[in-house]
Formats: structure tokens, C-alpha cells, sequence
């Protein structure tokens, strides 16, 4: 039973700051997508977007020739600074973000393109820096829309297979998340386990959806 | 007091649009008078530093503002001005006491429910405000927004106070009221207005230099063409 509560850790472990990288990533995303007006814009919110539609194996397979030892970025991160993400629970926060990167990102963006424009020229001409003006308007007013969208990210990045197990492999103790600790159960006959695993995973699941669903804008009136 | 010199060209699409303002008023009370889509509101946000004119220069009270020869283009919030928007553009997740103390407070947090500054309490108090200093701008009329608005304007001490529009959010039954209430706050501040608006009566009450403008153009106007006595239909 021990394997359950190991890889429930290693999950949440990696779930939480998988989130954390999709949630500043995908907030600054959608302030500079909804704000911006530069060409390009639209190609790049359809790339950014991508990950949410990718089968998760094409995207582990993207992250593997990327991340690789003979990968661009993974060539200069071993040789720079000796650090290797493949086959490590690293990589594996790496493709959970990823994965969960466009359920921030987009709901941010549409967040912050509701709202409106003249609340922050009224604090410019109140005196108030555009940095202080995104932190006392911009980010309470849209707050609640992406928090909704961070709550969803969580929920994936816990439950993210395809692309973990194709960059971080299955090692127990080490990578094997919830999730794939599943699927080596089922393959290995435990059903006691499996039925454990998915009863937890189940839970936590529902957990945040629910929060999502109460958090999520228009449910509770913003104003 | 007031010395505008500005030009800028807009384009949508294949629609194109000249501002080319150019007036100086030497009194308090500026107002300038035009049609929607004359260019009033453009050039009220030029003036408050929300839109960079192509070229020209703004001198507002013996201040340079902006200057396109002479490199000066000052942010909007170094321009120390108070403009009260159309619609008033109160914070609506902020209390009462909250949007008045707003440009009070630098930093990147919003100042507190119970925060208390005397500038605040005292315009508060002197606009009728303070009964409702804890509600939030959603739960307050048209009329009591606008004083909320107008406090906010008021306690950064501005150098000037720009009015768009003024009365054109609210019902006509209440314009009357609320242009005498207008008046008497005013009438409290010794402060340059400049306000801008399509309604002849505003022109009338408020202006003592009037300007109109016409297809991004201005004409210094008579104010004696502008009386309060009739009514328009918007």
C-alpha cells in the first residue's frame, strides 16, 4: 500500500509546481495577448493553444526531442550546467506544465480582455504606475476567471499520462505518478491497488472541479 | 491657462480621422462644445496624457505637458490632472472610501477598507458621501456615483480637473439637479475646468470661453449663442 501514498505525494509534488509554472507563465501570457497589439498575435495564441489539442504523446515526443540529451535545449542545459530532465520527476513538472499551460492561459486572457480598459487609465491619471495599476485593478478584477483556470490546470497536471511517461518514464519512487502508477498496476494484476488509486485520484479530481465550478466567473456576481 | 496645439491622424480600416486642434483660453472655465465624434473626447485624453498626439504641444496652467519638437511627453501620472470620465470609471471592487483614497496610496496594494486620511473624510463628508463610504460604486445611484468620481479627482489635489461629458450617463429628469450640484461643489474648489460636451445647456452653465469643435476642427465660439433656457433633444 505504501506505492499509493508515494506516488500520491510524488503527484501532488509535481501537480503543484507544474501549476505554479502554468499559472505565472499562462497569467503573463494572457495580459500580454489580451493588451498587445503586435502582428502575429493570433498565430501565436493557435501555438500556444496547441498542447490542449496535441495527443499528449505527440507533445512528450516534442518535449523528448527538445529536452534530449541531443536536444536543443537539453544539449545547452547538460552542457552548461550538467542538468538532465529526462527520466527525472523535473521533467515530468516539465510536461505536466505544459500539458496544463493553455487551461491558464486562455481563460487569463479572456479575463482580462473583460476588463475595462478606462479603470486603468483612470488610475494612470490618478497617478498610479502601470505596474501598481496591474496588481490594484487589473489582477482583482480578472482574478476570478483565472483562478478558475488554475484550479482546471491542477486537475490536469494531476491527471497527465501520455506525456510524462514518454519524457519522465515510470520509475517508482522517482516519476511514477498516480496516474501511471494505475496503469502498472492494472498490467501487473494488483486490482486491490488500482481500485485504491482510483478512488484517490477520483477524489482529489472532483475536489477541484467543484472549487472550479464555484469559482468560475458569473456563477457569484464580480461586482 | 490653457494652450493647445495638436494634430493626429487615426485610421480604422480605411476610415481615417484629423484632429487638428488648435485654442487658448486665459479663463477658469473652459468648455468645449461639438458633436459626437467631433474629436472632444480625443482631445481630452491628449490633453490628460491617454492618447500621443502626431504632433504639437499641451501647456495647461504655465506647465509644458507635451511638447512633439521639444521631446516632453509627460505620463499621465505625472500630468497631476483629475478627470472625471463619462461613465466615472469608479473601481467596482473597491468601497466608496476606497475609490476616493485610491490616488492617495503609491504602492502596489489598494488602500484599506478601514484606511482613514483626513482629505478623505472631508470630501466625503463635504459630498454628502460618508453614510455610504462602505458600500461598493454598484450598490450607489447615478448622482452619488458621479460625487464618488469627483471626490477621487479631487483629493490628488489636481492642477486642473477635465470633464467628459458630464451629465450625458444620467437621466434628463435629474441633469437639472445634478448641474446645480455640479456647480455649488465646484464652487467649493478654486480649480481650472475644462469640460467638454454636446449639450447647450452645459455650455451655457459652465463655460466662460467656449470653443466648438467641428470635424476634428476648433472655432472659438460666442457664449452668448448658448442659453440655458432651451432645452435640446439628444
Amino acid at each position: 500500500m505504501d506505492t499509493v501514498w508515494v506516488a500520491l505525494a510524488l503527484s501532488l509534488k509535481v501537480a503543484g509546481l507544474a501549476t505554479l509554472l502554468a499559472a505565472l507563465s499562462g497569467v503573463a501570457t494572457g495580459f500580454v495577448l489580451a493588451r498587445g497589439r503586435f502582428p502575429g498575435r493570433d498565430v501565436l495564441d493557435t501555438l500556444l493553444t496547441l498542447p490542449m489539442v496535441l495527443p499528449p504523446t505527440v507533445l512528450g515526443y516534442y518535449l523528448l526531442v527538445l529536452l534530449g540529451r541531443q536536444g536543443a535545449l537539453g544539449g545547452w542545459l547538460q552542457a552548461q550546467w550538467g542538468i538532465n530532465l529526462i527520466f527525472s520527476w523535473q521533467g515530468a513538472v516539465i510536461a505536466a506544465a505544459v500539458v496544463a499551460f493553455p487551461l491558464v492561459f486562455k481563460p487569463a486572457r479572456a479575463a482580462f480582455e473583460a476588463v475595462d480598459g478606462q479603470l486603468e487609465q483612470a488610475a494612470q491619471v490618478l497617478g498610479i504606475s502601470r505596474l501598481a495599476v496591474f496588481f490594484r485593478i487589473t489582477l482583482p478584477l480578472a482574478w476570478r476567471g483565472i483562478l478558475a483556470g488554475i484550479l482546471l490546470a491542477f486537475a490536469r497536471a494531476l491527471g497527465e499520462f501520455g506525456a510524462t511517461l514518454m519524457v519522465a518514464g515510470s520509475i517508482p519512487g522517482k516519476t511514477q505518478t498516480l496516474s501511471i502508477a494505475v496503469y502498472e498496476a492494472v498490467q501487473a494484476g494488483q486490482d486491490d491497488v488500482a481500485n485504491l488509486l482510483v478512488g484517490v485520484i477520483s477524489a482529489v479530481c472532483i475536489t477541484v472541479l467543484l472549487a472550479a465550478g464555484y469559482l468560475a466567473p458569473g456563477r457569484l456576481a464580480q461586482r | 491657462m490653457l494652450d493647445i496645439a495638436i494634430q493626429k491622424t487615426l485610421r480604422t480600416g480605411k476610415r481615417s480621422f484629423q484632429l487638428n486642434v488648435q485654442l487658448q483660453s486665459a479663463s477658469q472655465h473652459t468648455v468645449l462644445f461639438g458633436q459626437s465624434g467631433a474629436g472632444k473626447s480625443l482631445t481630452l485624453k491628449a490633453i490628460a496624457g491617454l492618447m500621443t498626439p502626431d504632433s504639437g504641444h499641451i501647456r495647461l496652467g504655465g506647465r509644458l505637458l507635451f511638447s512633439q519638437p521639444g521631446g516632453v511627453n509627460l505620463a499621465p501620472q505625472a500630468r497631476q490632472l483629475g478627470y472625471l470620465f463619462q461613465d466615472y470609471a469608479l473601481f467596482p471592487h473597491l468601497t466608496v472610501r476606497q475609490n476616493v483614497a485610491f490616488g492617495l496610496v503609491r504602492g502596489w496594494l489598494n488602500p484599506r477598507t478601514r484606511a482613514q486620511y483626513d482629505e478623505v473624510e472631508h470630501w466625503l463628508h463635504s459630498f454628502g458621501l460618508a453614510a455610504m463610504a462602505q458600500q461598493l460604486p454598484g450598490e450607489l445611484s447615478g448622482g452619488q456615483r458621479q460625487r464618488v468620481a469627483l471626490a477621487r479627482a479631487l483629493v490628488a489635489k489636481p492642477r486642473a480637473l477635465l470633464l467628459d461629458e458630464p451629465f450625458a450617463a444620467l437621466d434628463p429628469a435629474l441633469r437639472h439637479d445634478m448641474r446645480q450640484t455640479l456647480l455649488a461643489l465646484l464652487a467649493q474648489v478654486q480649480i481650472p475646468l475644462l469640460l467638454i460636451t454636446h449639450d447647450e445647456q452645459d455650455v451655457a452653465l459652465f463655460g466662460q470661453q467656449v470653443f466648438e469643435l467641428r470635424d476634428g476642427q476648433a472655432h472659438a465660439a460666442n457664449l452668448a449663442t448658448f442659453t440655458e433656457a432651451t432645452p435640446r433633444h439628444d
